[in-house]
C-alpha cells in the first residue's frame, strides 16, 4: 500500500506497484465486505430460513418444528386468513390513496412556492416522525375515543348522534395508517415535483395551455414515477402494519400483520407465521417488481 | 379533490391574466390548504404535549382522557416508572451503538458502490438489489424472519440481537444517503493528495472524509432516528429487556403512565432541535 517509494529501488517499486494493483483490485470487495456480510447473514439468510420454515410442521405445544416439506401450508394459511389479507389490502390501499390526495397539493406548493422556507416546510411534513410511532398511534386512540377531543366536541355541537363512535371501526384504522405514513407519501411526491424543469411548464403556457392542461399534460405525467414510488413506499408498510389495527381497530378488522405477530409471539406457530410472511413478502415484491419493470430499479431509490 | 378545484379555477376564469390567476393560487388557496395539512400533522403532537401536563386524580397513575388541571408533576417525576426509564436508556444505548456500526459499514459500502463499476466490482448489482429489497421489504417480514433465525440457531434474545437487527435495517439507508452525496464528489482532489505523496489512509482521513462528512452525518442521523423509533422488528426479537417503543406498546394493555408523554415530548424537542439546527447550518453554509 506504500505509495512513497525512493527512486533508487526500482525492483521494490515494481513489487509495490504490483501490490498496490492487488489492493486496488480488492478494494471494492474489502469496502463492501462488512456491510455485505451483515446483510447476508441477517437479512438474506433469515428470509431463506423463513421460506424453509414455511414448509415445516410445528407442534403448537412445544414450539418445535420439523421439516415435512408441507407445501400445502401456504395455500391453506392463505385461504384460512383470506379475510385478513383482503382487509389489509383494503386498509393499506385506502390509507395510501388518502395520503396521495392529501399530500399532492402541499408537495406541489412547497416545491413551487416554498422559496427560502422550503426546508422549514419539509420538516413540518416530517414532524410526525419526531414522535415515536407507538406514541403517535396511542395519541390517535386518545383523539378518536368517545370522550376524546374531537368526538365530545362534535357530540356537544349535535353534529353526530350520541351513540356515534370511531374507535374500533375500520375507519379508525385507516385514519391511523394515513396519519402515520403520510410523510412516506409526501416526500417522494415533493422530490418528483421539485425535479420538474420550470421551463417545460413555461413552454406549455407559451403554447397556450391553460392551467388544467398544464397540470394534466405536463406536471402529472412528469410526476408519475414519484406517485408510483410514493404509493409503494406508503402501501407496503401500511399493508404489513399491525399496530394501528391493534390499538385503533379493537378486536375486529384484523389485519394480516396481527395474525403474523400472533403466530410468532402468541401461538408459537412458526410454520404458519412463516407461510403468511412469505405471502406478504411476495405481494410486496410483486409491486416492487412491477415498478422496476416499468420505471427501472434505480428509480425508487431516488425518492427515499 | 382539491386538485380538481385548483384546476377548475384556472379554466373558469379565462379572462384574467395568467400571472394573476397563478398568483392567487400560490398566495391563497394552496398556502391555506398546506397550513391546514401542517395543523393536522402537528395536532396529535400538540395533544401529546398538552396531556403530559395533565393532573391524574386516581390512585393508579395512568393518563386519562379528561383534563384534570395543569401540573408539572410528571416532569419532575420523569424517572418514577422504573421499567419505562430503563427501556428508554436501553433505546438510547441501542441507537448509539447501531448508528455507529451502521454508519461505518454503510459509508464503506457506499464508497465501493460509487467508485467501482460492475466490471471491477463483481456482485455490485446483487448488492444493490439486496439494498433495494432491504428498504422495500415490509418490516414485519424482516422482524419475523429474524425471530425465526434466532430461534432456529438458538440465539438468546437480548441487547446483542437487537444491535444485530438494528444495524441490519439501518445500513441500507446510510448507504443510500451517503451515496447520494458522493455522486458529486470531485476525485481530482484525492489525486492531488496522492500526487503530493499522501498515503491512501491519510488521503481518506484528510481529504475524502471531510468532504463526505455532511452525507455521513445525514446518514447517521437517519440511522439514529430509525433505530430509536423502531417498534416492529424490536417487538419480535427483544428478550426480557425491551426498548422504549416496545415497552410503551406493552403498557397500552394496562394503561399508560403520564411519563410516557414526558419522554415523547423530550424526544420530540430534541429531534426538532436537531432539525432546526441543521436548517440553520445549511443556511449559513449557503450564504
Amino acid at each position: 500500500m506504500d505509495q512513497v517509494v525512493s527512486a533508487d529501488h526500482p525492483r521494490g517499486l515494481e513489487k509495490k506497484r504490483h501490490r498496490a494493483g492487488w489492493g486496488k483490485r480488492l478494494a471494492p470487495y474489502l469496502l463492501s465486505l462488512p456491510a455485505g456480510l451483515w446483510l447476508l447473514l441477517l437479512f438474506v439468510v433469515p428470509l431463506g430460513v423463513m421460506m424453509i420454515q414455511s414448509l415445516e410442521t410445528c407442534s403448537p405445544a412445544t414450539g418445535l418444528c420439523v421439516m415435512t416439506w408441507h407445501w400445502g401450508e401456504l395455500p391453506s394459511q392463505v385461504s384460512l386468513y383470506r379475510q385478513q389479507f383482503v382487509s389489509s389490502l383494503e386498509f393499506g390501499a385506502a390509507a395510501t390513496v388518502i395520503d396521495l390526495v392529501i399530500s399532492f397539493p402541499i408537495a406541489y406548493w412547497i416545491a413551487f412556492y416554498g422559496g427560502r422556507r422550503k426546508n422549514f416546510f419539509l420538516i413540518m411534513l416530517l414532524v410526525p416522525f419526531f414522535v415515536s410511532f407507538v406514541i403517535r398511534t396511542i395519541v390517535w386512540e386518545f383523539i378518536l375515543s368517545n370522550n376524546g377531543v374531537v368526538l365530545s366536541f362534535l357530540r356537544h355541537q349535535h353534529l353526530v348522534p350520541a351513540g356515534f363512535h370511531v374507535l374500533g371501526t375500520s375507519y379508525a384504522v385507516i385514519a391511523g395508517l394515513a396519519y402515520n405514513y403520510l410523510p412516506f407519501t409526501a416526500l417522494p411526491l415533493y422530490v418528483a415535483i421539485e425535479r420538474i424543469d420550470r421551463r417545460v411548464l413555461d413552454a406549455a403556457y407559451d403554447l397556450y395551455a391553460n392551467r388544467r392542461a398544464a397540470f394534466l399534460r405536463v406536471i402529472l405525467p412528469l410526476t408519475i414515477p414519484g406517485i408510483f414510488a410514493a404509493f409503494l413506499l406508503t402501501f407496503i408498510p401500511a399493508f404489513g402494519d399491525y399496530l394501528n389495527q391493534e390499538i385503533l381497530g379493537g378486536t375486529s378488522n384484523t389485519m394480516i400483520g396481527t395474525v403474523i405477530q400472533n403466530s410468532f409471539l402468541v401461538n408459537f406457530d412458526y410454520a404458519g407465521g412463516a407461510s403468511l410472511s412469505v405471502v406478504l413478502l411476495a405481494i410486496s415484491l410483486l409491486g416492487i417488481w412491477l415498478y422496476a419493470r416499468l420505471l427501472g430499479s434505480q428509480a425508487i431509490e431516488e425518492y427515499l | 379533490m382539491t386538485l380538481q378545484s385548483v384546476a377548475d379555477e384556472g379554466v373558469s376564469a379565462p379572462q384574467q391574466p395568467k400571472s394573476r390567476r397563478r398568483h392567487r393560487l400560490g398566495k391563497f388557496v394552496l398556502p391555506t390548504y398546506s397550513w391546514l395539512v401542517i395543523a393536522y400533522l402537528v395536532f396529535p403532537i400538540a395533544i401529546m404535549i398538552f396531556y403530559s401536563f395533565n393532573r391524574v386524580l386516581t390512585g393508579l397513575q395512568l393518563v386519562s382522557f379528561t383534563w384534570n388541571g395543569f401540573t408539572t408533576e410528571w416532569y419532575s417525576q420523569w424517572s418514577n416508572v422504573p421499567g419505562l426509564t430503563s427501556a428508554f436508556w436501553l433505546s438510547i444505548r441501542l441507537a448509539l451503538v447501531a448508528t455507529l456500526i451502521a454508519t461505518v459499514l454503510g459509508t464503506l459500502l457506499a464508497l465501493a458502490l460509487v467508485r467501482y463499476r460492475s466490471n471491477k466490482f463483481r456482485g455490485k448489482v446483487a448488492v444493490e438489489q439486496v439494498l433495494f429489497l432491504n428498504i422495500a421489504a415490509p418490516e414485519i417480514v424482516m422482524g419475523a424472519s429474524l425471530l425465526g433465525l434466532f430461534v432456529t440457531f438458538n440465539v438468546a434474545r437480548g441487547f446483542l440481537t437487537l444491535v444485530l437487527a438494528h444495524v441490519m435495517f439501518c445500513i441500507a439507508y446510510v448507504t443510500v444517503t451517503v451515496r447520494a452525496r458522493l455522486s458529486g464528489f470531485d476525485r481530482s482532489l484525492e489525486e492531488a493528495a496522492y500526487d503530493l505523496g499522501a498515503r491512501p489512509f491519510t488521503t481518506f482521513r484528510l481529504v475524502t472524509l471531510p468532504l463526505i462528512m455532511p452525507g455521513v452525518l445525514a446518514g447517521a442521523l437517519m440511522a439514529f432516528a430509525l433505530s430509536i423509533d423502531d417498534f416492529v422488528t424490536s417487538n419480535f426479537i427483544s428478550g426480557s429487556n425491551v426498548p422504549f417503543p416496545v415497552w410503551v406498546y406493552g403498557a397500552t394493555r394496562v394503561g399508560i403512565p403520564p411519563q410516557v408523554f414526558v419522554f415523547g415530548t423530550a424526544i420530540f424537542a430534541v429531534g426538532i432541535g436537531f432539525a432546526v439546527l441543521s436548517i440553520f447550518l445549511s443556511r449559513r453554509q449557503s450564504k
